[in-house]
């Protein structure tokens, strides 16, 4: 029984969000696309001038890209993988009966909340320095070769980082998923006889099929353009092993000033991410209407 | 018939989730450890654990050294009033959509959804140039504002689904009762609201606390909250690992602290409230 007037009040308050996040969205987006016509170098001033789609191409074709596409692929797909393997096993064991769960509760969720310059220079430091980092030390413990992890596997270095951070979102939404699923369900198919492995095939995991899908594609959002980690561990290389897609065009635009191939990569990177929003979107839009 | 609850499962499942508990916060108790070591001892090989010469000197010499007061002080004003600003704004939003939804209400949600989906770096570079041209590179209030933006749909979304939590008859009831608007949104909706609010701001001041794309591409020096001035010890010639974990410990404490509070807000502001 909304009156007009509380209609038109209704429409006043919602006007200044949705106009900011309009504003902020289409200008610099209406910018990089137009910038990805232009060449335009910062460090030549005045020399802008229309190339049509020559950073696209320049961009698409340029080795880097294909690498740095590898890269975001490999990170993503590893730190997804880990995050989920890990996390699943890891969620239904704090949904035992545990002593003290709340305490280990605080101590699994705690990477997250460790900005991301912190996890990556005390990760690469304190725990990954072949010398006298503590990985090193244990590997000489059990008679093994420390590995030199930045200069001999420094993807694997980036993408065990990223995953430390990200298991606690992943377990935490899996064990909060957990937490709702309905016991007499399990006990119903324990009073007939499911084995535990049949009960968690048949009742917890399709359970957990919604969940598990939102992890993977909120964790994508984030992962695609993972940038500190980077930035303060191995700065994209040894040579172009640990660039991604946000890496390189950070470098581009920042360290090359290169304008118009830079913002040609960022729509690339817009694209890409597009493509995982759809399904996000969606699963969330469902969501809605129940 | 309950569950079988013997003794022995419960004493695998604490020994294991302990474990494993243990291993995934060693990293963090682990830098705690060496920020009260002496640089030697942070360095050494084999390491010690706790039998080694305790020392707050670091704390000391960060400060010192590096003004870190100054680059907390940076951390509290961005994440603090990126945080009040993105509230001003998304409170009046998130009521009118709960309380007045139209036709067009879900669309407009799920569109304030997707622009928190662009990724930063497809913006970065006419960011980067309109901050240049207006003064706004390595300022506070540049970061204020980006990092607001940033994070409005987050916050619109979460209040949103707790104030579409109100029950409506209380609403009703109060309209009937002759209550203005404001009144009503003062003394019926506010109360209620309290609980929702606080959880969307201690949400939002964590992600501002930690956001590392803005503040490191946007400042240097000046404006630089404690991610970029965390960042700066990545240079080799800077590395002493005990006064790193020094301001690693006092960058992370607060919002450690805060973001054990939350964690429950936090599956659901995460997931837009796909998961509750």
């Amino acid at each position: 029984m909304a009156t007009r007037q509380t209609q038109f009040l209704a429409r006043a308050l919602l006007t200044p969000a949705v106009g900011l996040l309009f504003i902020w969205m289409i200008v610099p987006l209406a910018l990089t696309l137009y910038f990805s016509t232009l060449h335009y170098s910062l460090l030549d001033p005045g020399s802008e001038a229309f190339v049509g789609l020559e950073n696209f191409r320049y961009f698409l074709t340029d080795p880097a890209f294909l690498a740095s596409l590898q890269n975001t692929l490999v990170l993503v797909g590893s730190v997804l993988a880990l995050t989920i393997l890990l996390g699943i096993p890891l969620a239904l064991l704090m949904d035992q009966p545990v002593i003290g769960r709340n305490i280990v509760r605080l101590m699994v969720i705690a990477p997250f909340f460790v900005m991301p310059t912190v996890s990556a220079l005390v990760w690469k430091n304190l725990l990954m320095h072949p010398v006298s980092g503590l990985f090193a030390w244990l590997a000489k413990l059990v008679g093994l070769t420390p590995i030199d992890w930045f200069t001999d596997a420094p993807l694997l270095a980036v993408i065990l980082i990223v995953a430390w951070q990200w298991l606690p979102f992943a377990t935490l939404i899996l064990l909060t998923a957990l937490q709702s699923l309905d016991e007499e369900q399990k006990e119903a198919a324990e009073m007939d006889g499911a084995s535990a492995l049949s009960s968690f095939i048949y009742i917890t995991l399709p359970h957990m099929a919604r969940p598990i899908t939102v992890v993977i594609l909120i964790e994508t959002i984030f992962l695609l353009t993972v940038f500190a980690e980077i930035f303060v561990t191995t700065g994209g290389g040894p040579g172009l092993q640990t660039t991604n897609i946000a890496f390189l065009i950070y470098s581009q635009a920042l360290i090359q000033f290169d304008v118009g191939s830079a913002s040609a990569g960022g729509l690339v990177a817009v694209v890409i991410a597009n493509i995982v929003a759809f399904f996000l979107v969606r699963i969330v839009g469902r969501n809605l209407e129940a | 018939m309950a569950r079988k609850e013997t003794t022995q499962r419960v004493v695998i499942s604490t020994i294991g989730a302990w474990f494993f508990g243990f291993l995934i916060f060693f990293p963090i108790l682990w830098m705690v450890l060496a920020s009260f070591k002496t640089e030697l001892e942070a360095f050494a090989i084999p390491p010690s654990f706790l039998f080694f010469h305790w020392t707050t000197e670091n704390y000391v010499t960060v400060q010192e050294r590096s003004d870190y007061l100054h680059h907390a002080m940076n951390s509290i004003i961005i994440a603090g009033g990126s945080t009040l600003i993105a509230l001003l704004i998304a409170i009046p939003a998130a009521w009118s959509m709960a309380f007045s939804p139209t036709k067009r209400t879900k669309d407009i949600l799920l569109w304030m959804l997707s622009t928190k989906m662009m990724p930063p770096v497809g913006v970065l570079v006419p960011i980067y140039l309109i901050y240049k041209s207006f003064g706004l590179l390595d300022s506070r209030i540049g970061l204020v504002f980006i990092l607001c933006l940033g994070n409005l749909p987050i916050v619109i979304w979460m209040l949103f689904t707790y104030f579409k939590e109100i029950p409506r008859d209380i609403l009703e009831a109060a309209r009937m009762d002759g209550a203005t608007i404001g009144r009503e949104l003062v003394y019926v909706l506010t109360p209620m609201a309290i609980p929702g609010l606080a959880s969307t701001m201690l949400l939002n001041l964590i992600l501002a606390w930690n956001e590392a794309f803005w503040t490191l591409n946007l400042a240097t020096s000046d404006a630089a909250p404690l991610t970029t001035f965390i960042a700066s010890y990545s240079s080799p010639e800077g590395l002493f690992w005990a006064k790193l974990s020094a301001a690693s410990t006092l960058a992370i404490a607060p919002i450690l602290v805060l973001g054990w509070f939350s964690q429950k807000q936090l599956v659901r502001g995460l997931t837009f409230g796909a998961v509750k």
